[in-house]
């Protein structure tokens, strides 16, 4: 059985990815599993700065879910390279470097700087983080915002960008469309949903950024959903995410035309979900008749006329 | 180093109102498990009570692998865990952070100052310093009567004062106020409880050398998530990890 896929820039031994954010830049879980395993990782959000991020509560827990509002809490560029990356260059696992900035310019330097080093194979622009006043969500609720920061970032990156998409608008196709025509190499989908929970003995929203991003299996049906429909608009490939669990999960993202999947929320439910999934995939691929990732990938769009009385 | 196991329960019991007692019995690295560490316990089913919930160590058995924990029923976490039954096994992370750092101190007269259900890792760090020779008084504190727990487990230890909000149990009032009627020498204390008390016990005793146990809401436990950071005292602009860089910190090294 192959889980091997390829995207741009990225040879991926098997689909399956930490998200942005939920997974650090590796080193906590490097002491619970080995990290060769993975097909790939995507860091946690850098910025220009240092930033501090929200104060706390930061995290929240809902029905099948959690709110987040963490804030893009990171070192800064300069010392994510200086410091995280040198680690992670010593797994034979693709990096993938989430970029977060305010302004245009600061997408474009922040993506400079990661030229800098050899270890980063692709770029997520994050253009959607939900918790913070300026941390990019504008960029990513107007097309025409989207693709000025994708063909600035796109003129300056060595390696192939990849634009995390919002699920917060009213049109995902509108935006995903944008950025393939900025000139994106793929596709990472969705981000968080803004959401709240309020403390009931408090009597106010229960996160300091009184908003948060939902995540979990509770937003799994949204993700799938917009794959599908992206899927059917633009043809750069699609790195799937969104309350991904189990590996029955994973092909369901497959079959809506992911090309691989990032797994968020369920490493802090079992750190060892990863692994877990990867091991899990030949059997559950076989199980529904395909012969590897790259066959899975796209089929929900075949079968839109079958008779589900005969399945 | 973490590990994450199957942990089995081998007892459980109700030891004051809303507060259960349990034993859970793992492998080998349970006996590496410190004073203020904590374990984080996946208590869901994949669905609901997605995220762990972190309970701190109350006393380690190395001989048989057995650690106890003990936790206040207070939401839907905790709910499903206390309706765990002997037999059941946990999925368990252990040991989680970092405890007090007994081993590196020169000490011989210890103050512990519990609040609630701040006192369990107070117990295990009691007996750790009993075994060092350490003198050892300790203050707990609890709202009524019928939270109290851990009395006489204390008084092995020395002189336990037990402390309650409406005088119903004990002193009347907080730890604190006790501090101010009773004169207690030590050279540490060693404090855990909600943060109000914290910060009402690192100010009474600014002048004396300290470790607080601080709690907060955790996404990963162990370092990764950023969900449970806090700011350091001093100029850096800096921040703490609780679920990795404590939740045990030196009084004054971070914000309470």
């Amino acid at each position: 059985m192959s889980l091997q896929t390829t995207l741009p820039g990225l040879s991926l031994k098997n689909p399956i990815m930490p998200a942005s954010g939920c997974f650090g830049f590796g080193r906590e879980y490097s002491e619970l599993f080995d990290l060769n395993q993975l097909g790939a990782i995507i860091i946690k959000a850098a910025t220009k700065e240092g930033r501090y991020g929200n104060q706390t509560p930061r995290v929240a827990e809902t029905s099948s879910g959690m709110l987040n509002a963490i804030g893009l809490q990171n070192p800064g560029v300069d010392k994510i390279i200086d410091n995280e990356l040198p680690f992670l260059a010593n797994y034979d696992v693709p990096i993938i470097a989430n970029v977060a900035g305010s302004s245009v310019e600061e997408y474009v330097e922040v993506t400079k700087a990661f030229a800098r080093t050899s270890t980063v194979k692709a770029i997520e622009l994050n253009i959607s983080c939900p918790n913070v006043k300026e941390g990019g969500i504008q960029f990513g609720m107007d097309p025409e915002l989207a693709n000025e920061v994708t063909r600035r970032v796109k003129e300056v990156s060595h390696v192939p960008v990849y634009v995390k998409l919002s699920p917060n608008v009213s049109n995902i196709g509108a935006m995903a469309k944008a950025v393939e025509a900025a000139g994106a190499d793929g596709l990472t989908m969705i981000n968080t949903l803004t959401g709240m929970q309020i403390n009931l003995s408090a009597k106010r929203p229960l996160l300091a950024n009184k908003t948060g991003g939902l995540s979990g299996p509770a937003i799994k049906p949204i993700a799938v959903r917009m794959i599908y429909e992206v899927r059917q608009q633009v043809s750069i490939p699609i790195i799937g995410m969104g309350g991904i669990m189990t590996a029955e999960d994973v092909l369901e993202f497959l079959l809506a035309g992911a090309n691989a999947v990032a797994i968020g929320t369920a490493n802090f439910n079992n750190p060892m979900i990863c692994p877990e999934i990867i091991k899990a995939l030949p059997s559950v691929l076989n199980k529904y008749g395909f012969e590897s990732v790259e066959d899975a990938i796209g089929k929900g769009h075949e079968n839109e006329h079958t008779d589900l009385s005969r399945t | 180093m973490i590990n994450k196991q199957m942990m089995t329960i081998v007892k459980k019991e109700q030891i004051a109102k809303d507060t259960i007692e349990m034993q859970i019995c793992g492998t080998s690295i349970v006996s590496s498990a410190e004073p203020g560490q904590f374990v984080h316990i996946n208590v869901g089913d994949g669905n609901s009570n997605l995220l762990r919930r972190p309970i701190s160590i109350a006393d380690v058995n190395k001989g048989e692998q057995m650690i106890t924990i003990i936790f206040k029923v207070i939401g839907s976490g905790t709910d499903q865990l206390s309706r765990c039954i002997v037999g059941e096994e946990l999925d368990v992370l252990v040991p989680c952070g970092k405890g007090y750092p007994i081993k590196s101190l020169s000490i011989t007269k210890a103050l512990l100052i519990g609040g609630g259900i701040g006192v369990p890792p107070l117990y295990y760090l009691a007996k750790q310093l009993q075994e060092k020779g350490v003198e050892v008084t300790s203050i707990l504190g609890f709202q009524t009567k019928e939270n109290v727990f851990y009395q006489s487990e204390f008084e092995q230890f020395g002189p336990c004062h037990i402390v309650t909000d409406d005088g119903s149990y004990g002193f009347k009032g907080y730890v604190t106020d006790l501090l101010d009627k009773e004169s207690v020498e030590f050279d540490y204390f060693f404090s855990c409880g909600p943060t109000g008390m914290l910060k009402a016990v690192s100010k009474r005793l600014e002048n004396h050398k300290g470790y607080v146990s601080i709690e907060q809401r955790m996404g990963c436990g162990i370092g990764a998530c950023y969900a449970c950071v806090v700011p350091t005292c001093d100029e850096s602009n800096g921040f703490k990890k609780i679920c990795k860089d404590g939740p045990v910190f030196r009084v004054n090294e971070v914000v309470l």
